[in-house]
């Protein structure tokens, strides 16, 4: 009988612990950020597009995610890229989570939130920066978008940066369309994109 | 690339398991509830330069032994005489904190045998380590535990939480 050797596979957590677990673990998020030790709070949202995770630091939101990116991974990049201290927490996220349900109820039509653009930099960046430029409701051309950053041959890197924007819906690369009149592509997938554009046509 | 992941796995995989140790050692209730947040609030500090190969687990439990070990130590400083007693927390817990018959069990266990059964049983550490952790030598631990699972099995059933397969 060798009783060094721990013999327990963990019990299965009860539906009592889980609620419990759940109040703590809101508490710990609260204390943590109070402490200066939450670099990426996030929490996971419904949607007409899905399930989306919005994160956000200390300067703001800096990650909206589709389900289709797989929650784990952006969270892991989150880590690796900003810092691992990163815990589910609401509180930082209320302004982003209320703005985003009037956004999807056609209550509003532009964000009006502290962003985190660290996830992005240099042209990516600049063509992030301009895309709120393009008002709800209306669409714009990758060249028409490489044009007004002051790049016309840019239109491949603005497809780019539209396909990297770190912050979709929030920072609408969904109303950029190929010259053509194609879709072009979505972080979220073309049905999402079509969904937003019906969604902004319909208000 | 390596890197450091989020936080939020670890209260995920060891959240419950914290918990468990941690009413075990002070009963169900709000000395168990800061112990646990204490316990991940250093953990999270402590993180990012964490040694990639540490087991979380046996490291977890280390901190919520010190915890235990600071709460336990403040309400003793806290005490003052008094004329009436004032309420009292009950160690048993609240409703909703698990199973409050087996809790109420374990809070009347002897210290030891307490400690030797929430660090080896619940928190996975090995006898030898718990030895580290209260004093005493790692068979008079493994005894302590014995003879606290004995009281348990006794009083409570075979099919405590953590009866796995008979050690």
């Amino acid at each position: 009988m060798n009783t060094e050797t721990p013999n327990t596979t963990a019990a299965p957590t009860t539906a009592a612990e889980s609620v419990h677990l759940d109040a703590l673990r809101s508490t710990l998020a609260v204390r943590a950020a109070d402490a200066g030790l939450l670099e990426v709070a996030y929490r996971t949202v419904d949607s007409p597009v899905g399930p989306l995770l919005l994160a956000a630091t200390e300067r703001g939101l800096v990650r909206v995610a589709y389900a289709r990116e797989d929650f784990d991974q952006v969270l892991e990049t989150l880590a690796a890229r900003i810092g691992p201290r990163v815990l589910r927490a609401d509180a930082r996220l209320e302004a982003a989570v209320r703005q985003l349900g009037e956004y999807f109820a056609h209550r509003r039509t532009a964000f009006d939130l502290p962003l985190d653009h660290s996830l992005s930099s240099g042209f990516r960046r600049a063509v992030q920066a301009y895309l709120p430029e393009i008002g709800y409701g209306h669409t714009a051309t990758y060249k028409e978008v490489a044009g007004s950053v002051g790049n016309p041959n840019a239109v491949r890197a603005v497809g780019t940066a539209c396909a990297t924007n770190p912050l979709p819906v929030v920072i609408p690369c969904h109303r950029v369309l190929r010259s053509d009149g194609g879709l072009g592509g979505y972080i979220g997938g073309l049905e999402a994109k079509t969904a937003l554009l019906h969604l902004e046509e319909a208000a | 690339m390596t890197h450091t992941p989020a936080f939020e796995t670890v209260v995920e995989r060891h959240g419950a398991t914290v918990l468990r140790v941690c009413r075990a050692v002070l009963g169900a209730g709000p000395d168990a509830d800061d112990a646990w947040s204490e316990t991940f609030l250093a953990a999270l500090q402590a993180w990012p330069g964490l040694d990639p190969d540490t087991n979380l687990q046996a490291w977890l439990v280390t901190v919520a032994h010190r915890k235990a070990v600071d709460i336990t130590r403040a309400r003793a400083r806290q005490a003052v005489p008094a004329e009436q007693l004032p309420e009292q927390v009950s160690p048993v817990g609240n409703p909703g904190e698990g199973d409050p018959q087996l809790w109420m069990i374990v809070a009347g266990l002897p210290e030891r045998q307490r400690l030797a059964i929430a660090y080896h049983y619940l928190g996975g550490l090995p006898h030898t380590r718990t030895a580290e952790l209260i004093g005493g030598t790692a068979d008079a631990v493994r005894r302590a535990a014995a003879d606290g699972i004995k009281t348990l099995r006794r009083t409570y059933g075979t099919d405590s939480p953590w009866e796995g397969p008979t050690p």
